[in-house]
C-alpha cells in the first residue's frame, strides 16, 4: 500500500512525532511505500538538525533523517508553518533576510501542495496529532 | 493538477484561537480548493465555535481570521456539515453561526447555503465515505 503520513506535533512535546516515526518504519519494514512525510503545524519542528537531546533519549530528527537515508524518503516540511516557527533553509534565510539557517539536510521546505498532492496519489493518508 | 478526483474532508474539531490548528486548517483548504477536488468541511466539538459570527480577538491580540469562511464559496467549498449534537451541547444554534453561501452557476448563480446541519450518526456515514480525512 502507498502511504502519505501527516505530523503534526512536535518533538519530545508529543508522542505523535514518534507514533509517526514507528509507523513509518514499520509500513517500511513491511514492504509498503511513503509517497511523502508532511510535517504541519508544530511538527515542523521534527526537522531542525540543532535539535541537541540529553545522550541518554532518542534523536527524534536524527531517526527521521536515518530512515530517510536508508529508503530515499520524501520529508517536505510546511514553508508557512515554518516560517512562523523559525524553521529556515538557505532559501528561507536569503528570502527573509535571516542570518542562519536549521534545518537538516535531509528535509526539506515546500507548500502545502505537497500535502494536498500526497493525498491524492496515495491509497492512505495517516494523521499523526492532536 | 490530477486526473484523479476524490472526496476530500477536511475535519475541524478544535476552537478556533486557543490552538492554531483551525487556521493552518483552513489554510490546507484554500491551498487545496487548486487542485480541483471533491471537497467538503465538517465542523464537530469545539470546532463548531470556528464558525460563530461576531467572533472579536482584539483583547487575545490574534488575527481574526473568521471572515475568510466567507470566501470558501469562492473557492468552490459548496459543502459545509456541522454536526448538530456539538452545536447543542454548546448550547449554540444555526443563527449563532455565519451565513456561509455558495453560487450556483448552473442555476442562474442562485445564492446557496453551504452549511448543512446534521446528525452524529450521519457525520459518522459522511466521514465514512471520504476517500481522505485531513483531521485539524
Amino acid at each position: 500500500m502507498k502511504f502519505a503520513i501527516q505530523v503534526n506535533e512536535g518533538p519530545y512535546q508529543h508522542q505523535a512525532a514518534d507514533s509517526a516515526y514507528f509507523f513509518a518504519k514499520a509500513a517500511l519494514e513491511k514492504g509498503h511505500e511513503i509517497f511523502r512525510v508532511f510535517f504541519y503545524h508544530d511538527g515542523v519542528n521534527n526537522s531542525t538538525r540543532l535539535t541537541t537531546p540529553p545522550q541518554d533519549d532518542r534523536n527524534v530528527v536524527e531517526r527521521w533523517a536515518e530512515l530517510a537515508e536508508q529508503h530515499d524518503l520524501d520529508m517536505v516540511v510546511c514553508v508557512a508553518a515554518a516560517q512562523r516557527r523559525g524553521v529556515v533553509d538557505e532559501g528561507e534565510a536569503q528570502r527573509n533576510g535571516k542570518d542562519a539557517t536549521n534545518i537538516h539536510t535531509r528535509f526539506r521546505i515546500s507548500g502545502l501542495g505537497q500535502l494536498v498532492e500526497a493525498a491524492i496519489q496515495s491509497d492512505r493518508l495517516v494523521v499523526f496529532g492532536d | 493538477m490530477s486526473e484523479t478526483i476524490k472526496n476530500f474532508l477536511y475535519l475541524n474539531r478544535k476552537a478556533p484561537y486557543g490552538t492554531i490548528y483551525a487556521w493552518e486548517s483552513l489554510e490546507v483548504v484554500l491551498i487545496g480548493a487548486a487542485f480541483d477536488q471533491d471537497v467538503s468541511l465538517a465542523f464537530v466539538d469545539d470546532g463548531v465555535f470556528q464558525l460563530t459570527k461576531g467572533q472579536d480577538t482584539a483583547a487575545v491580540g490574534m488575527k481574526n481570521f473568521s471572515p475568510t469562511y466567507a470566501a470558501l464559496g469562492d473557492y468552490e467549498v459548496k459543502k459545509i456539515f456541522v454536526e448538530k449534537e456539538s452545536l447543542e451541547e454548546r448550547g449554540l444554534s444555526l443563527d449563532d453561526l455565519q451565513h456561509l453561501t455558495w453560487e450556483d452557476e448552473d442555476d442562474d448563480w442562485a445564492e446557496k447555503d453551504s452549511i448543512h446541519l446534521v446528525t452524529r450518526a450521519e457525520m459518522a456515514a459522511i466521514m465514512d465515505g471520504a476517500d481522505v480525512v485531513f483531521s485539524f
